[in-house]
């Protein structure tokens, strides 16, 4: 328990994709404007992330390692990914429509989004076991969300601001994510 | 288009970084040192090169409909083999930049050269078109990786430079410096010159998020 608990924390915090990562900055800075579409774009993340990290971990385990064909894992990864998006958006149209009602404008944007790749490939990188795959991909999902969240909050104020004219738009959020990335430094010492 | 209109526009005009803002994340992450910054933009640019050159070479084959997946497949093959190359010939470089390498498959640039401008020219303006857009890429990743190599560890490439005149600042190196560094250029190039560098979020890139959120109307 306390292990999981640690990977997922630390998914989130410590190892934050977009803050101390990097990964996913063009949504990060596109649909961060207002909270309530930074969480519908969370939600469907989570939701691609986790199964995503479970099905190449599959296919990873089952199909290239023992054929000795993990140098195409790229090129499968990235098909996994794909078709998984729009089998993900298909199932929940059908099955769950007010979920598709929420998520649905979301799901084409995460085909290139480069968080949902790399969790894939970090998982497989550091030789994780199927579960804490699981977990971690959940984790990364979570930490990009709570990231999207809190600097929609951050914008959101930023529109009121008086900004110079040639810092305003892309420039000062760039600046403005500085500062919420040195906040997340914070939590460099937690395990 | 000549080749010199070709070239420029990708290098100055619409340089895919600072003008139209692509490619934000391995601009951010392997910019810590001028050098990585460059080897980066060199990978992307081989990679550009060799998706742009094979899909003007087969857009009369490929069916309108599976464009995409076809083009990611074929970006997907090149990012392998340049993969490969590096780790047998440059493996430290391999190292440094680590899974931003397999990352320039979903690098909107890339897709973004294929959908607008290889399916449609001949193959000798796309090679060029690749060869500008890399060209503008590199640089804007040598910029910004000079400017944090400089200020965060007090070298540029690896030759000592500041660190006896003044400390260095670690947090530039880091990753509030990537953002801190990207924001204060993008601000600095808006200062002096006439048109704006804006953001549009995923419709920046025309596929195959441009395209969803056009005709689902996303407001990103």
């Amino acid at each position: 328990m306390r292990e999981i608990i640690i990977i997922v924390l630390s998914a989130v915090l410590v190892e934050n994709f977009v803050l101390t990562k990097f990964l996913g900055i063009c949504p990060f800075i596109g649909v961060s404007k207002k909270i309530n579409t930074a969480l519908g774009m969370g939600g469907a993340v989570i939701f691609v992330m986790t199964f995503a990290a479970a099905i190449t971990k599959i296919v990873y385990d089952l199909l290239l390692e023992p054929r000795g064909l993990d140098y195409l894992s790229t090129i499968c990864f990235i098909l996994v990914i794909a078709s998984l998006v729009q089998f993900v958006e298909i199932v929940l149209k059908k099955m769950v429509p007010p979920l598709y009602k929420a998520l649905g404008i979301y799901l084409p944007l995460i085909t290139t989004n480069c968080a949902v790749l790399g969790a894939a490939l970090l998982g497989i990188e550091r030789n994780y076991s199927f579960g804490v795959t699981v977990l971690f991909g959940l984790g990364a999902g979570l930490g990009f969300t709570l990231a999207l969240v809190l600097f929609a909050g951050v914008r959101e104020k930023l529109e009121d601001s008086d900004i110079p004219e040639s810092l305003k738009g892309f420039s000062i959020s760039l600046i403005a994510a500085a500062l919420v990335s040195v906040a997340f430094f914070g939590f460099q010492g937690l395990f | 288009m000549g080749v010199g209109k070709i070239l420029s526009n990708g290098i100055i005009k619409e340089n895919p970084v600072f003008k139209l803002a692509l490619g934000a994340c391995p601009a951010l992450a392997v910019t810590t040192s001028a050098q990585n910054g460059v080897g980066m933009g060199l990978a992307a640019t081989a990679v550009l090169i060799g998706s742009n050159t094979v899909i003007s070479l087969t857009r009369k084959l490929i069916p309108e409909k599976v464009r995409i997946p076809a083009y990611i497949t074929i970006i997907a093959g090149f990012v392998t083999i340049v993969q490969l190359l590096l780790k047998a010939y440059l493996p430290e470089l391999d190292k440094a930049l680590g899974i931003f390498i397999p990352l320039i498959v979903v690098n909107c640039i890339i897709l973004a050269r294929a959908e607008m401008f290889a399916s449609k020219n001949s193959v000798f303006s796309s090679v060029i078109d690749a060869v500008g857009m890399g060209a503008g890429f590199t640089l804007a990743l040598f910029i910004i990786g000079s400017i944090r190599e400089v200020l965060g560890n007090g070298t540029w490439f690896e030759m000592n430079l500041t660190a006896n005149l003044f400390d260095s600042a670690k947090i530039m190196t880091l990753a509030p410096g990537g953002f801190l560094t990207f924001g204060i250029v993008i601000g600095i190039i808006n200062k002096f010159s006439s048109t704006k560098v804006e953001h549009k979020g995923c419709s920046a890139c025309p596929t195959p998020c441009g395209v969803a959120s056009k005709e689902k109307g996303v407001d990103a």
